[in-house]
């Protein structure tokens, strides 16, 4: 079932550990309990090909950390799950990728449903130059959610609340958003997304423009949303991977190389590939 | 290796002449703007010292009596009568009075020639206005001829230029001024009236509402159109051939000399679509051709400007695209479109050629009160007057100049107030 295409010439990673051509992904790819399964996955940019058949499934509220050295794909392959490589020219994703069993890229389906059952966060905090308020409520707003002033108050304050931004916020929701610290914006953004009640979050390296203490706070506040959330964060820092997520998932020149609970990743991992990642043979 | 230099010194060396370089850089830049500035400050003090003066006009005072047998009339309700009455016969009669030694049919003319041929249209407006000043009498200041005007502020400048003045003239002027009876006063009806063949009539007014019907219709009509077309080029249209072919040609378009759009012009809006000429719908369908490639290409660079993480934000969020365009993009670019909108306009303002080819350089003395009325614009009016004979129109195209300078002023600066307004920081 492989169909695999000739790789461009690859930079010599490491000279005893290449990557072979047909080899599966090592670990438990698999769940029993899958929100989202991805099948034979393959994105393109234009002619260069980004992600190399990716099989792979996300649990009901599991948070599944995915790493691996610059460049490898894992961003690509974040996007594709909410669709937003569509909005990338040239940009074209090959494979099943399913939630709760519906195909995503079907041509009927319609992107703006899914962005709203599948949140996202980025790199860079981006909050909308408007108040605070206006921010947590565009979401609401734009897909009608509240019929009422009073009900859109509550999901602000509620969704400010599970971001816990809202005590630090509330004595100035009319304020501008981009007034806020780089923490507060981002969990600004965190807030937005989650107040359309997504059923998953994807997180695009949510703290690398963030300080450790911001940070800190962003950890503690994914692991609370994972009671409630499925959660897919990409990062660069391995302790950040450890600390919050349940499974791991390892990526490697577009190639998804080994998915295995977070704690195995990190202690016992079975591809040579990951082991010289995680000890920082190169990265 | 060559070590008779340490690194530090090197550096040392270099720095000087960096410095130098850097001085001299700053040097040039403080001459480009000094000489810039001079460029500004010479124009405005010629147009002002020229201009001024337009804003002040000779009048003469007269006591006018309202005879009804002078003017030939009885009943003012009567039009026929109105058509058929001889108002100049009114300051006419009261100059007699003034100099009654004038007997001699070529000097009575000179005499007459003192004011203005609409002098006696004046006091009938007057009359009009209050009819019960018929059979009564009054003392009125009446507006002088243009060379009369122009004799009597040169004169006050110490710098007499009665060219086309006779002696009489002269001693009359001399007369008149040692007893009080002429003297300068604000020029409203260079603000009030049309153009005129006289100069000491002629006004603004008819050339500023030709303008402002003109750019009126010129900015609703280009920018919707050119927003629009900017956010579907940048926003959604495929990147292929296609789009390529229309923005470099979008942007030959910007380069296109304005008197082709006004040969355009008369072929398509007049000769086909049978529009009238001269009218400000016509002027302002041309200065929209002619404006729209200026407000697409800048309001392209004003969406381009719009930080993407803002579009991917209102994406991710699941707005649709015409979400996203219209409640983040449009407003974070609206500041730039603005300014783009503007300049624009200000170009439209300033262009003459285009509207020779329409037919908007008639002669036309009557104000236009629409879209539809025959027109001219300010700038076609400074051609004008420029271009007459009398010297009195020197001051007034410097004026006019004037006039068209404050209306892009107050135009520029409401602009950059209303950007001030709608700019958001993020």
């Amino acid at each position: 079932m492989n169909v695999q295409r000739e790789t461009t010439a690859k930079p010599a990673v490491m000279d005893t550990l290449e990557i072979s051509e047909h080899q599966a992904t090592v670990g438990n790819c698999f769940s029993d309990n899958a929100k989202m399964t991805m099948r034979n996955v393959n994105v393109f940019y234009g002619e260069k090909q980004a992600i190399f058949d990716v099989n792979v499934d996300i649990a009901k509220n599991e948070v599944i950390a995915m790493i691996g050295p610059s460049g490898c794909g894992k961003s690509t392959f974040l996007r594709s799950l909410n669709r937003m490589n569509d909005t990338v020219e040239g940009c074209r994703v090959e494979g099943d990728v399913r939630m709760d069993g519906e195909d995503l890229y079907a041509p009927k389906l319609d992107v703006v449903e899914l962005r709203a059952r599948v949140g996202m966060v980025f790199q860079k905090p981006n909050p909308f130059p408007k108040s605070i308020y206006d921010n947590v409520a565009y979401g609401p707003k734009i897909h009608g959610l509240a019929d009422t002033r009073v009900d859109l108050d509550e999901i602000v304050e509620n969704s400010l609340r599970k971001a816990s931004l809202w005590e630090e916020v509330k004595e100035r929701l009319h304020q501008s958003g981009t007034g806020l610290s780089g923490g507060q914006q981002q969990r600004l953004c965190i807030a937005r997304a989650i107040a359309v009640s997504p059923e998953v979050i994807l997180m695009d390296e949510p703290c690398s423009a963030l300080d450790p203490i911001a940070t800190a706070k962003i950890e503690e506040l994914i692991e609370e949303l994972s009671e409630n959330f499925t959660i897919a964060i990409v990062t660069h820092s391995m302790q950040q991977a450890a600390r919050v997520s349940h499974r791991t998932a390892y990526f490697h020149l577009g190639r998804l190389i080994e998915v295995n609970p977070t704690e195995q990743v990190f202690t016992m991992p079975e591809h040579d590939l990951t082991e010289a990642y995680i000890t920082g043979r190169f990265g | 290796m060559n070590n008779s230099m340490t690194n530090l010194e090197k550096i040392r060396k270099s720095l000087s002449r960096r410095n130098r370089a850097e001085g001299l850089f700053r040097w040039a830049g403080r001459v480009a703007i000094f000489l810039g500035l001079m460029a500004v400050v010479v124009l405005f003090v010629d147009i002002i010292g020229k201009g001024h003066g337009a804003f002040r006009i000779a009048y003469i005072e007269l006591d006018i009596d309202y005879d009804p047998e002078k003017i030939g009339i009885e009943n003012l309700s009567d039009p026929q009568q109105l058509a058929g009455a001889d108002w100049q016969a009114l300051p006419k009669a009261a100059l007699n009075k003034q100099f009654p030694g004038v007997t001699s049919r070529g000097d009575k003319r000179s005499l007459y020639g003192l004011i203005s041929n609409g002098a006696g249209y004046d006091l009938k407006d007057r009359l009009m206005a209050n009819p019960l000043l018929l059979g009564d009498q009054e003392r009125v200041w009446i507006l002088t001829d243009d060379d009369i005007d122009t004799y009597y502020k040169s004169w006050l400048a110490g710098e007499p230029y009665a060219a086309r003045l006779t002696d009489k003239q002269v001693e009359w002027i001399a007369e008149l001024h040692e007893q009080g009876k002429i003297r300068l006063q604000f020029n409203a009806n260079f603000f009030t009236r049309g153009d005129s063949r006289e100069p000491e009539q002629a006004g603004i007014r008819g050339a500023l509402m030709g303008s402002l019907f003109t750019l009126a219709l010129t900015l609703i009509l280009s920018f919707p159109v050119g927003v629009a077309a900017a956010i579907y080029l940048e926003e959604f249209a495929p990147k292929n051939g296609w789009t390529d072919f229309i923005e470099v040609n979008i942007n030959n378009l910007a380069a296109v000399p304005s008197i082709i759009f006004g040969l355009l012009g008369l072929a398509i809006f007049i000769n086909f679509f049978h529009v009238p000429r001269s009218v400000p719908i016509v002027g302002g369908l041309v200065l929209t051709l002619m404006t729209l490639p200026t407000i697409i290409i800048s309001s392209r660079a004003a969406i381009k400007s719009v930080p993407p993480s803002i579009r991917e934000a209102a994406l991710g969020m699941g707005a649709s695209k015409y979400q996203m365009v219209l409640h983040h993009v449009l407003p974070l670019a609206m500041p730039g479109m603005l300014t783009g909108a503007i300049i624009g306009m200000a170009q439209a303002l300033g262009e003459s050629a285009p509207l020779l080819m329409i037919g908007m350089v008639a002669f036309i003395v009557d104000i236009p009160g629409g879209f539809s009325d025959p027109a001219t614009v300010l700038p076609v009016q400074i051609f004008l007057w420029a271009d007459s004979p009398e010297r009195a129109f020197i001051e007034k195209t410097s004026a006019a100049i004037m006039v068209l300078l404050s209306f892009l002023i107050v135009m520029n600066a409401s602009a950059v107030w209303l950007r001030k307004r709608l700019e958001r920081r993020w």
